[in-house]
């Protein structure tokens, strides 16, 4: 994918490798990596850093048996388990996400479906379906938003996102992403606080969708 | 440490990628599991603990040796970035999400000077961090290798969170453009 041309910030990056970021985000970014070679080879070089700082650790001595009990180990460990694979538009991340089965929608409205993939203190992690040309209801939200395109596209304040691009979203944008006129647009977004809708209806709405 | 050696390093996880050469594997093992250990004590592991988590990034290292691309990781990337994962794994809720793997073409060539010239990269990345003032580094360390969000750096060193931060990206500002200066010589 040469076209992405909307990233995730470099701060951010940082903070999923240490792993301090919620885990919905964390989902996002990594969801986000596997599609796009830029990201990828920050986290990479990020790594050669850390290597880097590794090697250069005084060592700390360990037990004499510890070599030969590692050598014990390597036949009779476990084969480490299946890594989970992307499946058409879903990176390995989302689908390990939906534990390998294909999205179930749920209508929301006006054409828009959504799965809930996670709801907790953490945030929430969601996959959307906007069928072509329609309009996610204008809100705000209390935290961040990371919006991933993963086919067709939106378009907000901020923008035109393709398949691939992520739009970082503070709690100061009050936004209305828009489905791009090729096809139906599907994202994976992720909050870290619920998002609050400006309109009323929906708004009573919100307990129900957990949006 | 010098490129040459570094070399060795990234020889040996190749040898145990392809041959499941298990005295190369010892070699990685006498040289990584004490700077592992090392790592996991100053993130706070007792001894026996950071044993075990050595032992469980060894047999990583040597079960997903097929996954190792020398075109973009030396050995010590690698093996830093496995540990890191599960040192992280250790104190988050959920298991940290990883990217998919990068699809290799069955049949591909290893390009050698590309091979090289990430190589020599990475031995310029480690004479630049040399350079850096201690302080510097150790806030590196911090942030490469500690189990605690930014947040808590500032509590245990006394500094202020902005002054962590600026040092973190002065350090990396600093490596980067010492990379430059290096590569434009």
């Amino acid at each position: 994918m040469s076209k992405i041309t909307h990233h995730i910030p470099e701060e951010m990056l940082r903070a999923y490798a240490a792993g301090t970021l919620p885990q919905p985000f964390a989902v996002v970014i990594a969801a986000h990596v596997s599609l796009c070679d830029a990201c990828r080879a920050a986290v990479e070089t990020e790594a050669a850093l850390g290597g880097a700082l590794l090697s250069s650790m005084a060592p700390a001595a360990v037990s004499s048996g510890a070599k030969d009990r590692l050598f014990a180990a390597l036949d009779s460990a476990p084969p480490p388990p299946p890594q989970q694979r992307g499946s058409g538009i879903f990176p390995a991340p989302v689908m390990e996400a939906l534990k390998g089965q294909p999205p179930r929608w749920k209508m929301l409205g006006g054409g828009i479906r959504q799965q809930i993939l996670s709801a907790d203190a953490e945030g929430s992690l969601r996959l959307l379906y906007i069928p072509r040309g329609r309009a996610v209801p204008e809100h705000t939200h209390g935290g961040l938003e990371l919006t991933l395109v993963l086919q067709g596209s939106f378009s907000d304040c901020e923008g035109r996102f393709g398949a691939g691009d992520v739009e970082v979203a503070s709690d100061d944008v009050d936004h209305q992403p828009m489905a791009g006129d090729e096809g139906p647009c599907i994202c994976l977004a992720a909050t870290d606080a619920p998002l609050r809708f400006r309109a009323m209806i929906p708004r009573l709405l919100q307990p129900l969708f957990r949006i | 440490m010098t490129p040459a050696q570094r070399t060795e390093q990234t020889q040996w996880l190749l040898a145990v990628r392809d041959r499941r050469d298990r005295e190369a594997f010892g070699r990685l093992f006498d040289f990584f599991a004490p700077r592992l250990k090392a790592m996991l004590i100053r993130s706070g592991l007792r001894d026996g603990s950071a044993e075990d988590v050595v032992q469980d990034v060894m047999i990583s290292v040597w079960n997903k040796a097929a996954q190792f691309d020398p075109h973009r990781a030396e050995a010590s990337a690698w093996i830093y970035r496995i540990a890191r994962n599960r040192q992280i794994d250790l104190y988050r809720r959920k298991p940290l999400p990883e990217p998919e793997l990068m699809q290799e073409p069955e049949s591909s060539e290893p390009d050698a000077p590309q091979i090289l010239a990430m190589e020599q990269e990475a031995a310029q990345l480690r004479e630049a961090l040399q350079k850096l003032r201690p302080e510097q580094i150790e806030a590196l360390r911090h942030a490469y290798m500690d189990e605690m969000p930014h947040s808590e750096i500032s509590r245990i060193t006394g500094l202020p969170l902005g002054t962590i931060k600026s040092r973190i990206r002065l350090g990396l500002d600093r490596l980067r453009r010492d990379l430059t200066d290096l590569r434009s010589q």
